[in-house]
């Protein structure tokens, strides 16, 4: 239904970016697998929140993915922070960019900036790179100033880019230097996860949204044949 | 219980008889022709937008924070800890691109049937302040929120200001109150689009539809319905607005309120056309993104814009074919030199020029929304420009040529015999 | 419409598509007035204050913020103790029949452990916050006076369990406000012990 009223308009226009080369794959996520969504976000507040924040995102709203204030304040609060707390980090402005040279952006919407697919990709295609500031590049931003914070899971990667003959397309050819504690299908999966949960906290009222939608045009077509029929029955006399 | 309610009216009316008087002249007195079709839902719809984002818009400054660096935060305050807040935002975005949506047709509907002709041609002035006006409110509102979209939109816009010769500079500065894009234009563009420029707004709409009563309502096919009327004094083809068509109309609202509720709950930022990805990132004064877009209702003027080259070492020729395309609108009543109201009673040419007009408007609008190298390049032969440059040109020349052209083509057109009644 | 006959399926169709459309108005006005309850940064900020007692030393009021108000914490001595029995009969609700306080304080010492008091130290007349007055104020306060606090705006008098003196213009008792140990040490303002 999506896909179809949006290619009623024009194709859409998709932010474009110097990455616009390498290309995206699809982020297989649910947003309504809460138990996917939990698992994300134990990886965001393990993995991203040490560094990003989300700041618009409150402790207390991930109730939305099956889980207790208790289960919250247990597992998924790191800091001294309350429950009713948003999801700040420690880290100012000024110190991530003399850390890293950009201070690193805030989580909150980054689902809505850039697309599930661009995300899921990015946080696949770190590779090492020697000259690089952090000895990390990626294959989707190149140049970018984050290190790969999941090599742990996933290991660390080498890429070798052979440009396509007759400006076809480049051949990206991936290898292992030395392996994470995840294999490649359980970090996709781990990433699957934490992307899905990126999208979610990006508009935690999305479910919600559609689950209305059902019901208000439901009740506007019952109201449609109420006034149609009115409009029918006062028409009889116009000739 | 009905009596006393009848008493209570008369007691009213006795000391504000104009309320059931201006009802009487405006809606069931009011005598319409009877042959409206699909294209006259689109006045009454307007209206109703208007409504919506008025309301929903008093809603969302309730929250709202006009500071820069508050802003950001206070749309996200609203999607989230605002009780139904995130609903309050979606009526309002998808308000916007459904006002100029319903507009567009609106004014469309003019062109097919000759609407702004004489003695109409007030009614389309209004008109088109009325459409200048809501570009500029959609141009203030869209800084409110304060994203890359919002901040650097609204310096490429105000930048262009600053292109006309002499005062162009100071009155750049003077606009945005600053010497960037900053707290200062985002407190005075808050002012502007949450009272100043509504308010105009609606005294527009309120002399539009007045100078409208005062002649009478055009039709499908263009024939003067006050010319044939009945032993009651009202037009043969003519209908009371009330209660014909307050019914119709309420029915048609329903139908696009399903319409708008199907967007606005399931695709409310519609592929990035009415909610720009760009725009969930706070602005940053030191960032520019590689592409800028305005909204999809703009975009055709803002091919237009990009498609004139720099002319004598400026941008201004640039600026001006830009403004020129929306001001041309004024003087249609004048360019159409057919006797002949309706497009159903015209010939080859006006129809082929209003067909191509469409294509034009269409084609420059999409290539408003993407960067110009999206249809490649030309090879040698053409100094390797970009197709989408060069195709932005032709249809630019196209665009004027409808206007321009127009009196020539309207008069040398062979039109078909016009009936002396409407045909329903 | 000359005609003065009443058509039935008209006026059936009118009211039914009111009623309808009526429905679907009082719909769409739901969210709008639903937005003005307190948002989820409000009842955040709104929620309990943790505070700890274990500094305050006896006779001592330690002062603490919750929902914007002061709240006090008070360390009594036996001697403030007796001074809440003496005001017994000076006090207009001795029993704390009025609804000023949680059903666990509802008592002689007006809080859940005698040695600690915990009040809204906002005057239940027009708001204004009492001041402390200790029992050797004698001279401003009177030669019976046993300790408690004094609302500089108007007069009202409390005695050291939050209660009304007869005579003032304040109505009722001093608020005291939901409230739980966390542990000896640690006192829970603004929740009671089975939520909020």
């Amino acid at each position: 239904m999506k896909k179809f009223l949006v290619a009623l308009f024009f194709i859409p226009a998709i932010a474009a970016a110097a990455e616009a080369g390498y290309r995206l794959d699809r982020a297989p996520i649910d947003s309504r697998d809460l138990l996917s969504l939990q698992a994300g976000a134990r990886t965001f507040v393990n993995y991203c929140l040490n560094c990003h924040g989300a700041q618009y995102m409150r402790y207390n709203r991930l109730t939305d993915l099956g889980l207790t204030e208790a289960q919250i304040r247990d597992n998924l609060i790191l800091t001294d922070a309350k429950v009713g707390d948003t999801m700040k980090v420690a880290l100012t402005v000024k110190d991530g960019k003399t850390m890293f040279g950009a201070a690193p952006p805030d989580l909150s919407v980054i689902g809505r900036s850039r697309s599930a697919d661009w995300l899921y990709t990015y946080l696949r295609a770190f590779y090492r790179d020697e000259k690089s500031p952090t000895g990390w590049n990626n294959a989707a931003f190149p140049q970018v100033a984050m290190p790969h914070a999941l090599w742990s899971l996933q290991g660390e990667r080498g890429l070798e880019v052979v440009p396509g003959k007759n400006h076809g397309p480049a051949d990206y050819q991936w290898s292992q230097i030395s392996p994470g504690t995840q294999n490649t299908v359980q970090y996709d999966t781990t990433v699957r996860d934490l992307v899905n949960f990126l999208v979610y906290i990006g508009e935690p009222a999305a479910n919600y949204r559609k689950r209305l939608g059902i019901v208000v045009l439901f009740a506007l077509g019952i109201l449609f044949i109420f006034a149609y029929a009115l409009k029918k029955e006062y028409w009889k006399d116009v000739k | 219980m009905a009596s006393r309610l009848m008493a209570l009216w008369d007691w009213f009316d006795s000391r504000m008889p104009s309320v059931a008087e201006e009802f009487r002249k405006h809606m069931a007195e009011y005598y319409a022709p009877k042959n409206f079709n699909f294209w006259y839902f689109f006045g009454a719809l307007s209206i109703l937008v208007l409504a919506i984002q008025i309301v929903s818009g008093i809603f969302l400054t309730m929250n709202y924070k006009p500071d820069a660096n508050l802003a950001f935060g206070s749309v996200e305050f609203i999607m989230r800890d605002v009780p139904g807040g995130w609903l309050i935002r979606y009526i309002h975005s998808t308000g916007g691109s459904a006002f100029f949506a319903v507009v567009y047709l609106h004014m469309f509907r003019g062109l097919l049937y000759g609407s702004y002709k004489q003695p109409r041609e007030l009614i389309w002035i209004f008109g088109v302040l009325i459409y200048l006006t809501l570009m500029a409110e959609a141009f203030l509102g869209y800084l409110l929120p304060w994203g890359q979209m919002s901040y650097w939109g609204a310096q490429v816009i105000v930048n262009l200001f600053a292109v006309i010769p002499f005062i162009g500079p100071d009155l750049a500065l003077w606009i945005r109150g600053d010497y960037v894009v900053g707290d200062a234009t985002l407190n005075r563009f808050f002012a502007l689009h949450v009272i100043a420029v509504p308010l105009v707004l609606l005294g527009l709409v309120a002399a539009h539809i007045l100078a409208l009563h005062d002649v009478g309502s055009n039709n499908p096919d263009g024939v003067e319905i006050k010319k044939i009327k009945g032993p009651d004094g009202h037009p043969l083809d003519g209908i009371p607005f009330h209660p014909y068509y307050t019914v119709k109309d309420i029915a048609g609202g329903v139908l696009f309120m399903m319409v708008f509720c199907a967007v606005m709950f399931f695709v409310p930022e519609m592929g990035g056309y009415f909610l720009e990805y760009n725009n969930f990132v706070p602005a940053d004064p030191l960032k520019t993104p590689a592409h800028i877009a305005p909204l999809w209702y703009f975009t055709p003027f803002y091919s237009i814009l990009r498609a004139v080259p720099p002319m004598f070492n400026s941008q201004f020729p640039g600026v001006a074919l830009f403004g020129l395309s929306t001001l041309i609108l004024f003087l249609l009543p004048w360019l159409d030199r057919s006797p002949v109201k309706s497009i159903r009673y015209r010939g080859v040419l006006f129809k082929s020029a209003v067909a191509i007009f469409v294509i034009t408007f269409l084609v420059l609008g999409y290539l408003g929304t993407e960067p110009v190298t999206v249809w490649g390049q030309f090879g040698s032969w053409l100094g390797y420009a970009d197709v989408a440059t060069v195709a932005a040109r032709i249809f630019t020349l196209l665009y004027f040529a409808f206007f321009i052209l127009m009196p020539w083509y309207t008069a040398i057109d062979k039109t078909k015999p016009v009936p002396e009644r409407v045909t329903m | 419409m000359s005609e003065k006959k009443i058509d039935n399926t008209r006026r059936n169709l009118i009211v039914a598509t009111s009623a309808v459309a009526g429905a679907a108005g009082a719909a769409v006005a739901i969210p709008f007035a639903w937005s003005w309850w307190p948002s989820e940064r409000a009842k955040a900020a709104g929620g309990p204050v943790e505070a700890d007692i274990s500094n305050i030393a006896p006779g001592e009021l330690a002062v603490v913020e919750w929902r914007g108000k002061p709240v006090w914490i008070m360390r009594r001595t036996k001697e403030m103790l007796e001074g809440v029995r003496k005001a017994d009969d000076k006090v207009t609700d001795p029993k704390s029949e009025v609804a000023a306080q949680p059903d666990y304080a509802k008592n002689e010492h007006r809080s859940i452990k005698p040695e600690f008091l915990v009040l809204v130290g906002i005057c239940s007349h027009l708001g204004c916050s009492p001041q402390q007055k200790s029992s050797e104020e004698k001279g401003e306060m009177g030669a019976d006076w046993a300790g408690g606090f004094l609302c500089a705006c108007h007069g009202s008098k409390f005695d050291l369990a939050g209660r009304v003196y007869k005579g003032a213009p304040a109505p009722i008792n001093l608020e005291v406000p939901p409230h739980t140990y966390l542990s000896d040490t640690r006192l829970l303002i603004g929740e009671d012990k089975k939520g909020v």
